[in-house]
C-alpha cells in the first residue's frame, strides 16, 4: 500500500515539487489532489501495447482458428435447406426431451417463425448461432473444469469467486473494446466477450452441484474405497449433471444476450438488425428482429433444459 | 484374537485440534472445551476391541459419537490422537493408495439413510463396489444378481432407488455391502430410518444373514432394544466417552452409570437376560423344593420369556442344562421375580 502510494506520488504529472509543500499548504486536504492518484490506465495501456506487438502473432493465429471454426459451422448449417434443419431442430429436441411431443412441437413452430418473420432472419440466425455454438462449447471447456476445481479446493474458490464477480459486473464494452483491438473486428472478440460474460454460472452451479451431492452417496462411494476420479466421474458429475445442465442453460441465454451486445462491434447476426433497426428509428423492424432473438432464446433454453429434465426425472419416485 | 483394535481415540473437531487435545487429556468434558476453545470432541479416550465373526453394538444417543467412531475403523474420519488396527494392520499408517485398497478389500459399509446411488439401478447399485475393484461386468452382474436373490430383491434390478420403499432400499444397502465379500460390515444405524415392523424384519434378515456368513460387524445404533437383539457385545458412548462394554446381559444385570440405567429402564427384560444368566447354581440351590413331577429342562441359552409361562403356570421348576445336557441350575418363581424386577 504504502509503496503504491509512493509510486503513484512519483508518477504523477501534478505532484508539488518537493513534499515539504505539502505541510505549508494544507489545501490538498480539502479537495482530493490530484497527484493522489494511482496511473492504473497508463499501466495497462502500457502493458497492452507492449502485450499486442510481442503476443499479437499468437492472437493472430487464435482469431483465425476461432474465425475458421465459425465458418466452417455457419456455412454446413447455412448450405443444408432450411426445412432440413427446422427438422434436425425439432428431431434434437425429440431426444432429448425423452419424446415429450408438447415441447417438440412448440420448439418446431419456434424455429419456423425465425424465418417467417423475416426472410433475411434465416441466415442470420444461423450465424448468430454458430456464434454462439462455439462460444459455449468455449464455456463448457472451461466453465465445467473449473467448477470441478472449485468444488475440490476452498482455496481454488477463494480465489475464483471473485473473478467471477469480476466477470459479471464489469461493463462488457471494457473488453470488448481491447478485444478488438487484439482479435480486429468481428465474429472473435464476440466470442471472447461472450466467454467472459457467459462463463461464470456454468463455474457456480457446477461447483454448487457437486457439492451438494448427498454426502451419505459421498461416503458410500469413499467407503467402497472409489479414488478421487472414481468418485468424480461415477458419483459426482452425474448426479451434479441437473445443476450443470441448468448452468449451461444459463450459459446460453446470456451467450445470447451478449452476441447481441457484440453486433456493436460488428458482429453480424441477429443482433444487428436490432441495431439497424434502432438506428434508422424503424421501430418496426426492431421490433422484428427482436422477437427473432426470443423465439432463438426459446428453441435454445428449450433444448439444454429438456436434458436436464430428463436427467432429474430417474431421481423422482415412479408417479402414481 | 481380536479383529479390530481401537485403542486410546481421540477427536476433536475444529481448527485447531491439536491444541486441545492436551485439554480434554486432562480430563475437561465436552461442555467445557467447546466454551472454552470453540472445539467439539467427537470421541475422548475411546478404545473398544471386536471379535472375530461377532457382532459390537454400539450405542448411544445422537452427539454421543458412535458415527464419528465407526467412521475411524475404515479412516473415513482421521483420529485427532490414537490407534487403529484392523487384522493386526495398522490402519492409521496405510498411505493414501493403500487405504483405498484396504477399503475395497477389507470392509464394507451400510448407511443409515442408505446411501444408494440415485443415478444406478439396483443391480448397479449392488455392484459397485465391484465396478470400483474393476471386476469384468459380466462376472460382476453375476455376483450382484446373487446378492440380490438373497435379500429377495428379485425382479427390481433395472428400478431406480427412488422406486424403492425404505426397506428395499435399505436391503440393496446390505445387498451392496455384501456382494464385495468383506470381512467386516461396518452399519451406520442401518436400520434407523424404517419403521418398527421392517425394522424388525430386517434385524432378522440380518441374524439370518450373519449365522450363515459370519462376519465381523460393527453395528451403530440408539436403539436399545435392537442393540440387545443383535449385539453379542455392546458399548455404550455418551458425549464421547465410552461408558460401558458388556454383554447385553451385563448392561441390563449392572449398569455402570445413571445414563446406561436410564437406557435399561424400559427394556423387556425377558426378551434379553438368557437362563444362565439368572438361574441359581446347582450347588445353591435348595433341592429339596423340587417338586419331580413339574420340572422341565431348558438349554442354558433359552430367553427367559420362554420359561415365565411355564413357571406361572403350574410352579414347575426350570431344570438348566449345558450344551452337553448336564444340569448347571434351577429357575424357580423366586430367581425370575428377582431377575425381572426394574434396578432403580
Amino acid at each position: 500500500m504504502i509503496w503504491l502510494l509512493i509510486t503513484s506520488f512519483n508518477a504523477s504529472r501534478f505532484r508539488p515539487d518537493s513534499a515539504m509543500e505539502l505541510l505549508t499548504d494544507p489545501s490538498w486536504l480539502y479537495n482530493w489532489p490530484r497527484w493522489l492518484d494511482i496511473p492504473l490506465m497508463k499501466w495497462i495501456n502500457d502493458w497492452f501495447k507492449v502485450f499486442n506487438q510481442e503476443y499479437g502473432i499468437y492472437f493472430e493465429a487464435v482469431n483465425n482458428f476461432l474465425l475458421g471454426a465459425i465458418l466452417s459451422l455457419k456455412h454446413f448449417l447455412m448450405m443444408m435447406p432450411w426445412p432440413l434443419v427446422i427438422a434436425l431442430v425439432v428431431a434434437i429436441v425429440f431426444f432429448s426431451s425423452g419424446r415429450k411431443l408438447g415441447t417438440t412441437v412448440f420448439v418446431g413452430i419456434c424455429t419456423f417463425f425465425i424465418g417467417f418473420l423475416h426472410p433475411r432472419f434465416w441466415d442470420k440466425a444461423i450465424e448468430t448461432t454458430s456464434i454462439m455454438i462455439i462460444g459455449i462449447l468455449f464455456c463448457i471447456f472451461i466453465g465445467i473444469p473449473l467448477g470441478i476445481a472449485m468444488s475440490r479446493s476452498v482455496r481454488v474458490r477463494n480465489a475464483t469467486l471473485p473473478v467471477l464477480d469480476l466477470m459479471q459486473t464489469i461493463p462488457s464494452f471494457c473488453y470488448l473494446i481491447p478485444g478488438i483491438m487484439l482479435f480486429g473486428l468481428g465474429a472473435v472478440p464476440a466470442i471472447i466477450a461472450t466467454v467472459i460474460y457467459a462463463v461464470p454460472p456454468l463455474v457456480r452451479l457446477t461447483d454448487l452441484g457437486i457439492r451438494l451431492v448427498d454426502t451419505e452417496v459421498i461416503e458410500a462411494a469413499e467407503a467402497f474405497g472409489a479414488s478421487k476420479k472414481q468418485k468424480l466421474l461415477g458419483v459426482q458429475l452425474p448426479l451434479a449433471l441437473p445443476n450443470i445442465m441448468q448452468g449451461i442453460n444459463q450459459t446460453t441465454m446470456m451467450a445470447l444476450a451478449m452476441v447481441v451486445i457484440a453486433s456493436m462491434i460488428g458482429t453480424r447476426g441477429l443482433g444487428d438488425e436490432v441495431l439497424l433497426g434502432l438506428q434508422q428509428l424503424n421501430v418496426g423492424k426492431a421490433t422484428e428482429a427482436g422477437l427473432a432473438i426470443v423465439l432463438l432464446a426459446i428453441v435454445l433454453d428449450r433444448i439444454t433444459q429438456a436434458y436436464g429434465q430428463k436427467v432429474q426425472d430417474r431421481k423422482k419416485p415412479p408417479e402414481k | 484374537m481380536s479383529k479390530i483394535e481401537i485403542r486410546n481415540i481421540y477427536k476433536i473437531f475444529g481448527n485447531h485440534p491439536d491444541q486441545v487435545l492436551p485439554m480434554v487429556k486432562e480430563g475437561a468434558n465436552k461442555e467445557l472445551v467447546m466454551e472454552e476453545t470453540g472445539h467439539t470432541v467427537g470421541l475422548d479416550n475411546v478404545s473398544i476391541s471386536v471379535k472375530e465373526g461377532e457382532i459390537f453394538v454400539c450405542m448411544g444417543l445422537s452427539g454421543s459419537g458412535k458415527s464419528t467412531l465407526i467412521r475411524h475403523i475404515n479412516r473415513l474420519i482421521d483420529p485427532t490422537a490414537g490407534q487403529v488396527t484392523v487384522d493386526g494392520v495398522d490402519v492409521l499408517s496405510l498411505d493414501d493408495k493403500e487405504i483405498l485398497d484396504f477399503r475395497k478389500k477389507t470392509m464394507s459399509m451400510v448407511f443409515q439413510r442408505f446411501g444408494l446411488f440415485p443415478h444406478k439401478t439396483v443391480i448397479e447399485n449392488v455392484a459397485y463396489g465391484l465396478e470400483i475393484q474393476e471386476v469384468p461386468e459380466a462376472q460382476r452382474k453375476e455376483i450382484a444378481q446373487g446378492q440380490i436373490d438373497s435379500v429377495g430383491l428379485q425382479g427390481f434390478e433395472n428400478q431406480y432407488p427412488a422406486q424403492l420403499s425404505g426397506g428395499m432400499q435399505q436391503r440393496v444397502g446390505l445387498a451392496r455391502a455384501l456382494a464385495t465379500d468383506p470381512q467386516i460390515l461396518l452399519m451406520d444405524e442401518a436400520f434407523s430410518a424404517l419403521d418398527p415392523l421392517i425394522r424388525s424384519d430386517m434385524q432378522n434378515q440380518l441374524v439370518d444373514l450373519q449365522s450363515k456368513l459370519k462376519k465381523t460387524i460393527v453395528f451403530i445404533t440408539h436403539d436399545l432394544d435392537e442393540s440387545l437383539k443383535l449385539g453379542d457385545h455392546i458399548g455404550i458412548l455418551n458425549g464421547g466417552r465410552l461408558v460401558q462394554v458388556g454383554r447385553p446381559e451385563d448392561i441390563i444385570m449392572n449398569p455402570a452409570d445413571d445414563y446406561v440405567r436410564a437406557f435399561v429402564k424400559d427394556v423387556n427384560r425377558s426378551k434379553v437376560l438368557r437362563a444362565k444368566t439368572v438361574m441359581t447354581k446347582i450347588d445353591k440351590f435348595d433341592a429339596s423344593t423340587i417338586n419331580a413331577s413339574s420340572t422341565y429342562k431348558y438349554d442354558e441359552d433359552t430367553f427367559i420369556e420362554d420359561l415365565v409361562p411355564k413357571v406361572l403356570k403350574d410352579r414347575s421348576t426350570i431344570e438348566v442344562i449345558d450344551k452337553t445336557g448336564n444340569t448347571t441350575g434351577y429357575i424357580s418363581s423366586d430367581e425370575l421375580s428377582v431377575a425381572l424386577t426394574k434396578t432403580t
